[in-house]
């Protein structure tokens, strides 16, 4: 399907310069699959937060059909957010960024087909847990039947993938392509361990925990760590026009986040043997360096360019997705230093950590990366800069109404476990103020995507409106000449 | 790329540390793990779950109870207790003993505790002291035990025994450990509230029992039926405001009791090596004759605290 494009030798010519157009409509179409369905699925996931959150307000709203209990309907929220949404739109970047950096045009058919493949996948495995039928293990809660559609349109597009990093036309390889490519070959790794060893044959007792446990991490810290980094160092590059400010520091975050980055997240009170939550904590506090470097990088790339910060809306998204990355692993290692970690871990903390990783980070990366190629995929100018404005200034606060009150209920929570004085309801009556003022965040989230969906739409409408009216008048035109002729 | 290869292979083994460490480690240590004794009772543990209790954890599965509540208890520590249980011979001798092993007892106060035996006379004690302790109130007959106790908030709350192993879930399919204490810690919930009717109830109305709760009604797993021959055994016992229309009745679906089964068969509170705590002994008739008493773990005849 890949075709090396007409220039050859491309870099040492300079050949490449007419090129990205070519890539861009190479990737038009799938591209354009991914990132839409990627922001119905936030939608679709904020919306059923949203629903989740409002719980907390009062335990009996929309409890009656079966669907709509809690327990359905969060992990069915945090699956969507995260398959159908991030990791959706993470595909798309990746793709992108390994055609252009490449210099290859893509698989526009076989990809479009391998991201419809994926969609297939999430949707049945969305409303399978609703129907009842997840599996159980936390972040791997798609059913049984709507994994092998995942995974072959994973395979599908991750394919497509190694080959276009195979049949590059540069001679020189980008960070962000390393990062890529590791992610790429990763994913079909965890999966189909996980799914083999968790659903088809599945291992005995807390051995399934473990394994829940190291695909999570795997997931959200390696995977979305490695595609989202690529992000953030390709595009704050790209945005300010300069080069990243350390390459070595960059290959330095990839070595020790693909070796520390797999082994957090089993909590200290886990009835697994000592050494599991030891070594877990011991790689959450390494996990520091590969951050500092991040820091440092992104720090020494953007070297104080606040004009330019001002002017563009990516480069604010992308931006506010490093800061919340440091964000998000500072509480990490602060959640397994402090002397509360036992009872920490099982509250409230964990999943506003996870949300800041997910939310902050990996989404706010993903949609400063698509505000950027979108516009070149569709040839037009970035119409709705005023509507990508209020999406940033949304999804930023709702992330920061979102982490701050979970956070706050998480550590609330812990203090009242340690005082055992206080009985088990007046710990969860100190949290639910939190609670309720998170709905705020979910219900700015949940307008946030449905900017972008509109934002997107309508970059995709106007484009295809003017297409096909260009191609009616070509089509046309004939029409009129015959009956000018005629008259 | 000259180094493809190599650099392939080292971010390969970097990424697969990790496959090994937490995957394949694990399988090789707990997958392989076979039934084990309790203390001092010496039964096989565990046992798996009844066939019911087994479709309840499918239940549990099913509406993501494990969203909101955990099961996994902490411990911080084991402390040791001292345990007075027999007066022995003479009660001079053991009063001075006492009273030399708590000073801050008046010879009133220490007279009136061994009245009431078994008493704890000393709390929150390290393996050595308590030994020690034991050893020395241990005169003319008398008999003083050191008590293994499990510390820490969890315990303290009262929500298990001793902190929760990887025996405890050796048969369960799906393992769900839970992330987040939304609701309370179900590793022993069956020991706190053991009857199925109080756990019906609060799963057809939570905030019946419970002032407050967040947990919402699971209506569904309900149906409301005309009582014909007469009122099924069954049929929850509710308040006039929540009653069904005379001659109805609210009766549990088959997933209601399964889930009830499941709740109340989990108990993780058997004395274990890997997490040993001292019970009561078995009443003495159907005991075995073994002397307990030099093993490392004390038996005795006190109620648990």
């Amino acid at each position: 399907m890949t075709t090396p494009l007409p220039s050859q030798p491309a870099a040492a010519t300079g050949a490449l310069r007419h090129v990205p157009d070519e890539i861009d409509f190479s990737c038009r179409l799938p591209l354009l699959v991914l990132f839409l369905s990627s922001a119905i699925w936030l939608f679709i996931g904020s919306f059923c937060y949203l629903l989740a959150s409002i719980k907390f307000h009062s335990p009996s709203f929309l409890a009656s059909p079966a669907w709509l209990t809690y327990g359905r309907l969060q992990p069915a929220a945090n699956n969507a957010v995260l398959y159908g949404g991030v990791i959706q739109a993470a595909l798309g970047v990746a793709l992108w960024l390994l055609a252009r950096l490449g210099g290859v045009r893509a698989q526009r058919v076989t990809l479009t087909f391998g991201a419809s493949l994926w969609n297939l996948g999430v949707t049945i495995g969305f409303l399978g847990i609703l129907a009842g039928d997840s599996t159980g293990f936390s972040t791997l809660e798609f059913p049984r039947y709507s994994v092998l559609f995942l995974m072959l349109g994973y395979l599908v597009m991750g394919v497509c993938g190694a080959i276009l990093f195979h049949k590059r036309q540069r001679q020189r390889t980008f960070v962000a392509q390393w990062f890529i490519l590791a992610a790429l070959f990763w994913f079909p790794w965890i999966y189909s361990t996980a799914e083999l060893l968790l659903v088809v044959f599945p291992v005995r007792g807390v051995g399934q925990a473990v394994l829940a446990w190291w695909y999570a991490e795997n997931l959200l810290t390696v995977w979305l760590g490695l595609v989202g980094l690529a992000t953030v160092f390709h595009f704050v590059a790209r945005l300010l026009d300069r080069e990243l400010h350390s390459y070595y520091l960059a290959l330095a975050t990839f070595w020790l986040l693909i070796l520390f980055g797999g082994w957090g997240g089993i909590p200290v009170t886990a009835p697994v043997p000592a050494w599991m939550p030891a070594v877990s904590t011991v790689a959450t506090m390494l996990m520091a360096i590969p951050l500092l470097a991040v820091a440092l990088n992104v720090h020494g790339t953007f070297a104080g360019r606040f004009a330019a910060l001002k002017e563009n809306v990516s480069l604010q998204f992308v931006l506010f997705g490093a800061a919340t990355l440091l964000a998000a692993g500072v509480m990490k290692i602060a959640g397994v230093l402090c002397d509360a970690q036992q009872e920490l871990v099982l509250t409230w903390f964990t999943s506003a950590r996870t949300q800041l990783y997910l939310f902050g980070f990996s989404a706010m990366a993903m949609f400063g990366a698509i505000y950027y190629i979108l516009p070149r995929l569709v040839g037009a100018g970035c119409a709705s800069t005023k509507l990508a404005r209020v999406h940033f200034w949304l999804a930023a606060l709702g992330v920061i109404f979102l982490i701050v009150p979970l956070a706050g209920a998480g550590i609330v929570e812990c203090f009242g476990l340690q005082n055992v004085k206080l009985s088990f309801m007046d710990v969860l009556k100190s949290t639910l103020p939190f609670l309720r003022v998170s709905t705020v965040g979910y219900l700015l989230l949940l307008v946030g995507n449905a900017l972008f969906l509109l934002n997107l739409s309508r970059l995709v409408v106007e484009f295809y409106r003017e297409r096909a009216a260009a191609a009616l008048a070509i089509a046309t035109a004939d029409l009129f000449k015959q009956a000018e002729a005629k008259a | 790329m000259r180094y493809g290869p190599l650099v392939f292979l080292s971010a390969f083994f970097a990424m697969g540390a990790s496959w090994f460490g937490f995957v394949l480690m694990p399988h090789v240590q707990v997958g392989f793990l076979q039934q084990t004794n309790t203390l001092l009772a010496g039964a096989t543990y565990p046992v798996g779950r009844p066939g019911f209790a087994r479709e309840g954890l499918d239940v549990y599965r099913a509406y993501g109870c494990a969203s909101c509540h955990t099961e996994q208890i902490g411990q911080t520590a084991t402390v040791c207790d001292v345990v007075l249980e027999k007066v022995g011979t003479n009660q001079a001798v053991l009063l001075n003993a006492l009273r030399n092993v708590r000073p801050d007892l008046s010879e009133t106060q220490a007279k009136s505790l061994l009245d009431q035996l078994p008493q704890t006379v000393l709390q929150g004690l390290p393996k050595e002291q308590a030994d020690e302790n034991a050893k020395a109130l241990s005169v003319a007959g008398s008999k003083a035990t050191p008590w293994i106790v499990p510390v820490g908030p969890d315990i303290a709350r009262g929500w298990g025994k001793r902190r929760t192993v990887a025996y405890d879930f050796l048969y369960d399919y799906p393992v769900m450990l839970g992330a987040e204490r939304i609701g309370p810690d179900l590793s022993n919930v069956g020991v706190r509230q053991s009857d199925p009717n109080w756990h019906l109830r609060h799963l057809y109305a939570p905030q019946l029992d419970v002032q407050g709760s967040t947990m919402p009604p699971f209506r569904f797993l309900f149906e409301k039926r005309k009582i014909e021959r007469g009122v099924s055994p069954d049929a929850l016992s509710l308040p006039p405001e929540l009653a069904p229309p005379a001659g109805y009745e609210i009766v549990p679906k088959t997933e209601a009791k399964a889930l009830v089964a499941y709740l109340t068969s989990l108990r993780a509170d058997a004395p274990l090596f890997v997490a040993p705590l001292s019970v009561a002994a078995p009443p003495e008739t159907n005991a075995p004759a073994g002397d307990m008493s030099s093993t490392n773990s004390p038996a005795t005849n006190a109620t648990a605290k």
